[in-house]
């Protein structure tokens, strides 16, 4: 285990580097300037162009972009990742103080999904073509294919205009903070996450338990008197959990897309948002922070699916 | 003769099928004594498997199952309540699957398996005893080092210690009854012979009839008293085993031992039966086994010969039978 570790550790360090090139020379060749940007279109004149070239020496983003990335991955390695272009505010204080609402919104929504995905997968592939399966399948098409945005809209309209609920923007009320009134405000945001990475997660579950089911071990544990309830937890959850792993793991990007979305419509103060609008803004030293910070969770996610395999399956050791 | 342990009459099994409706069993009447070990032998499809299934209600739900009786002791399995049914699921009839390698859950240990088995048959659920009660079983079965390995999983045992573990799961409860399909086919050659010694000091210690599935003669010559013949989804002869290998009274249970190799003799080639099983989803007229008896004429194409009484203990479902007395 140790051994694997270090070795999965080393390999995800080589895929890091080239994840921090990439997206180093894509941010800097997008289309648009940073300096530019922040001069409104109508002050743009004839001595703009010198004001501009200007500003971006002093910045540095006049050197090739090859010193470029070297300076600031030798100031990565110290832990500093620049300064953002627009307020002049390190990255890492930027990321470190929206990474926390993200995460919150998104492990809650990863939560939701398997409350939501576990229970449904292992009734329909338990009653396979009976209307209950058919139920589920409709609610995961659902979950699908239609976008976060729209029902999110329709979930405000209904849950905050109408029936004043439950409050559709923020992440606390300042003037009445408490434990109670951050999950107030974290029922819809976590709720249409939850439900939209749902889908894909009870399909798999559900195939995954239907050849479970089918497995000759399961006939075993009926022959050996076991009651239906006994089979399906003690017996075919277990097995069934070995492929559905994957797909959890293999979605948490997918997850973390989704709540950059709501974090958009909830204003919700997390890292998607300071994502958006440093795209919009072209603030690069942000942006190739904030894909970096993505980079770790996605390899480390991964990391953390291949050690649950271990526990989950005693076949599989890890060398 | 005292009442039978188990009693099936007139079973009948069909599944439907995108091709339409397979026979898998068709009118198979069986009844097991006390202590009995009673063969089932036939081909692959013959319905030997479906007809010992269907004595637990252990097919799938595809499969549509009736019987004029299926009684264990009495008690009608038929119509017998879940929870009842689970009562005598592992407790007084035990079961033993043909391949070890997937019929034991690969996640949980051998000992928590063989524990299970114990546990939910305990009047009162007693985790610490059903595990000290695994260790023994295993040892029973001739697992070495039984306390260390019942913490293993089934993918750190050979075939024949899983298939030692399968049997202590049978007989985990003291069976009546022990219904083993195909024990040993899965087996290498040289772990048959041990795991069949096992089988039969499990039925003598536990005193359990035993309905035995398999396929191959010697293991029934090896083990039981009486055989019942399967071609096709129905009983073609039954015997107990010295009359039936003396004098076979079936076509195609003559053919079934003219394919054995002998040692007794001095036999240049083995005879097979000629021609493959027939489809089950569509059937010959008449005998099923026509279409490869050498004794088949025009009667056989077209009359389905009944399973008649033919001696004490004895039928065949033969036309001819007469003559095979004959010239045996």
């Amino acid at each position: 285990m140790g051994a694997f570790l270090v070795r999965r550790l080393s390999i995800n360090v080589l895929v890091f580097f080239l994840i921090t090139i990439a997206v180093f020379a894509l941010v800097h060749k997008t289309p648009g300037d940073p300096i530019a940007m922040q001069i409104p279109a109508d002050q743009l004149n004839s001595g703009s162009a010198d004001f501009i070239a200007q500003k971006r020496a002093e910045l540095g983003l006049d050197r090739s972009l090859v010193v470029q990335y070297w300076h600031w991955l030798t100031n990565a390695l110290h832990g500093d990742l620049g300064y953002s272009l627009l307020n002049g505010r390190p990255v890492t204080e930027l990321l470190g103080e929206r990474i926390g609402p993200t995460i919150e919104l998104m492990g809650v929504g990863l939560l939701i999904s398997l409350l939501i995905a576990f229970p449904l997968g292992i009734l329909a592939a338990r009653r396979r073509n009976s209307w209950l399966d058919y139920g589920a399948t409709v609610v995961s098409l659902g979950s699908v294919s239609i976008p976060v945005f729209f029902v999110a809209l329709i979930v405000i309209y209904v849950f905050t205009l109408k029936f004043q609920w439950f409050p559709s923007s923020g992440i606390s009320d300042p003037t009445n903070p408490g434990l109670l009134d951050s999950l107030h405000h974290l029922v819809l945001p976590a709720l249409i996450l939850g439900f939209g990475n749902s889908g894909p997660f009870m399909r798999y579950v559900r195939s995954s338990m239907i050849t479970e089911l089918d497995a000759d071990y399961v006939r075993t544990a009926n022959a050996k008197g076991a009651s239906p309830r006994r089979v399906v937890l003690r017996h075919a959850f277990r097995n069934s959990l070995i492929p559905v792993l994957t797909v959890i793991a293999t979605n948490l990007p997918q997850l973390l897309a989704g709540a950059v979305v709501i974090e958009q419509v909830f204003a919700w103060p997390g890292m998607g948002q300071l994502a958006v609008s440093s795209v919009n803004q072209h603030d690069y030293s942000v942006i190739v922070g904030f894909a970096l910070l993505i980079a770790i969770i996605v390899l480390l996610s991964n990391l953390l699916a291949d050690v649950l395999y271990t526990v989950v399956d005693p076949r599989v050791r890890l060398r | 003769m005292t009442e039978p342990l188990l009693q099936i009459k007139g079973l009948s099994v069909d599944f439907r099928t995108d091709d339409g409706v397979v026979h898998a069993v068709t009118d198979v009447s069986l009844a097991v004594q006390p202590g009995e070990i009673v063969a089932i032998v036939g081909e692959s499809g013959s319905g030997k498997t479906v007809t010992a299934m269907s004595v637990l209600r252990l097919l799938p739900k595809a499969a549509e199952v009736s019987a004029d009786a299926i009684a264990f002791r009495g008690t009608d399995l038929r119509t017998l309540s879940a929870a009842r049914l689970r009562a005598i699921r592992g407790g007084p009839v035990g079961m033993i699957f043909q391949d070890p390698m997937t019929a034991l859950n690969p996640v949980m240990t051998i000992g928590g398996q063989v524990a299970e088995a114990v546990l939910l048959h305990q009047r009162r659920p007693d985790r610490k005893a059903a595990w000290r009660r695994a260790v023994e079983l295993l040892g029973l079965v001739g697992v070495p080092d039984p306390a260390e390995r019942v913490k293993q999983y089934p993918h750190e045992f050979s075939g024949g210690m899983r298939q030692r573990a399968m049997i202590a799961m049978a007989i985990a409860n003291d069976p009546d009854l022990i219904i083993a399909d195909e024990p040993t086919t899965a087996l290498d050659v040289t772990i048959q012979a041990q795991v069949l010694a096992l089988l039969r000091k499990a039925q003598a210690e536990t005193g359990a009839a035993t309905i035995l599935i398999t396929h191959d003669l010697g293991v029934v010559a090896e083990l039981a008293d009486r055989v019942v013949v399967m071609y096709a989804g129905r009983v073609v002869e039954s015997a107990g085993v010295r009359e039936l290998f003396a004098v076979p009274r079936h076509p195609y249970t003559k053919g079934l031992l003219a394919s054995l190799p002998r040692m007794d003799l001095d036999v240049d080639q083995l005879d097979p039966i000629p021609g493959n099983p027939p489809n089950m989803a569509a059937p010959p007229a008449g005998c099923p086994f026509h279409p490869r008896c050498p004794l088949a004429r025009d009667r056989c194409r077209t009359e389905l010969p009944p399973l008649l009484e033919i001696g004490v203990g004895r039928s065949s479902a033969c036309h001819f039978h007469d003559e095979l007395a004959v010239t045996a």
